[in-house]
């Protein structure tokens, strides 16, 4: 299973702080694309114009980066501390 | 050279304390500090706090590799960062960068460095909370110039201000 969080906007966005899903997605767009095609929501956050980030075991992912086994993945917005 | 203190917390920290830790260190020549403080430019009156949410697991991560990126480019002899999460009022202080060298350029340089990249790879989010709702603070697109400004500097095979160490490569 893949662990997959979401955090600030795009949490309170999707209504969802965290959720496993089953392995399947080769890489962070074709995970990023079964997400989207959940529609809604989901389509509006993910599938737009709208810029997010997705991090794969607590280091920042590339849109082509390989999802290993069991991952943790993290999608939030463009972050903003400091 | 001091180990580096990178620390998340909720509470305050103490400019001075930090400065303190480094007394009777003679190959230090140089410290800079920067102290980022919540800003109220809000103009309606209603700004109540600030609040800083982040994502435990991966900050802790992020701010060492960016930490070791920085001693990777310059000669410092000590790295102190400070990052406080939840409610925050106006004027508070937020993060604390620290960088000493035995070199002003460097110094600063690093700091400037560390803080650029803090600010865009660093998993911190800002929410303005006030009497009425809550608003996430949108990223800003001069943080992300400023920090892909090192990138650039980096790929045109600049060791950056200040000359750092040689390149693996050997260069210099």
């Amino acid at each position: 299973m893949l662990n997959v969080l979401y955090f600030a906007r795009l949490r309170d966005a999707l209504g969802v702080e965290q959720e496993e899903l089953p392995e399947g997605a080769a890489t962070v767009r074709e995970l990023i694309a079964q997400l989207v095609a959940r529609g809604g929501v989901w389509e509006q956050e993910l599938g737009g114009a709208r810029v997010f980030r997705v991090a794969i075991n607590q280091d920042m992912a590339q849109p082509d980066d390989a999802i290993p086994a069991h991952a943790e993945i993290a999608i939030f917005p463009p972050v903003t501390g400091g | 050279m001091h180990g580096d203190r990178i620390i998340v917390q909720e509470a305050d920290f103490d400019v001075a304390a930090e400065y303190q830790r480094l007394a009777g260190d003679a190959a230090i020549g140089a410290v800079v500090l920067f102290v980022g403080r919540v800003r109220d430019l809000n103009p309606q009156p209603e700004l109540v706090s600030l609040h800083l949410e982040h994502y435990p697991a991966m900050t802790a991560k992020a701010l060492q590799q960016i930490v070791e990126s920085a001693r990777e480019r310059w000669p410092l002899d000590a790295v102190t960062v400070i990052h406080r999460v939840g409610a925050l009022q106006p004027a508070e202080q937020i993060v604390l960068v620290l960088t000493a060298s035995a070199h002003r350029i460097a110094a600063y340089a690093a700091n400037t460095y560390i803080i650029d990249y803090l600010k865009t790879k660093a998993p911190f989010w800002k929410k303005e909370v006030s009497a009425a709702h809550s608003v996430w603070v949108e990223a800003r697109e001069s943080d992300q110039e400023a920090q892909q400004r090192w990138e650039r500097e980096n790929d045109a095979g600049c060791s950056g201000i200040g000359g750092g160490r040689s390149a693996p490569d050997g260069g210099a």
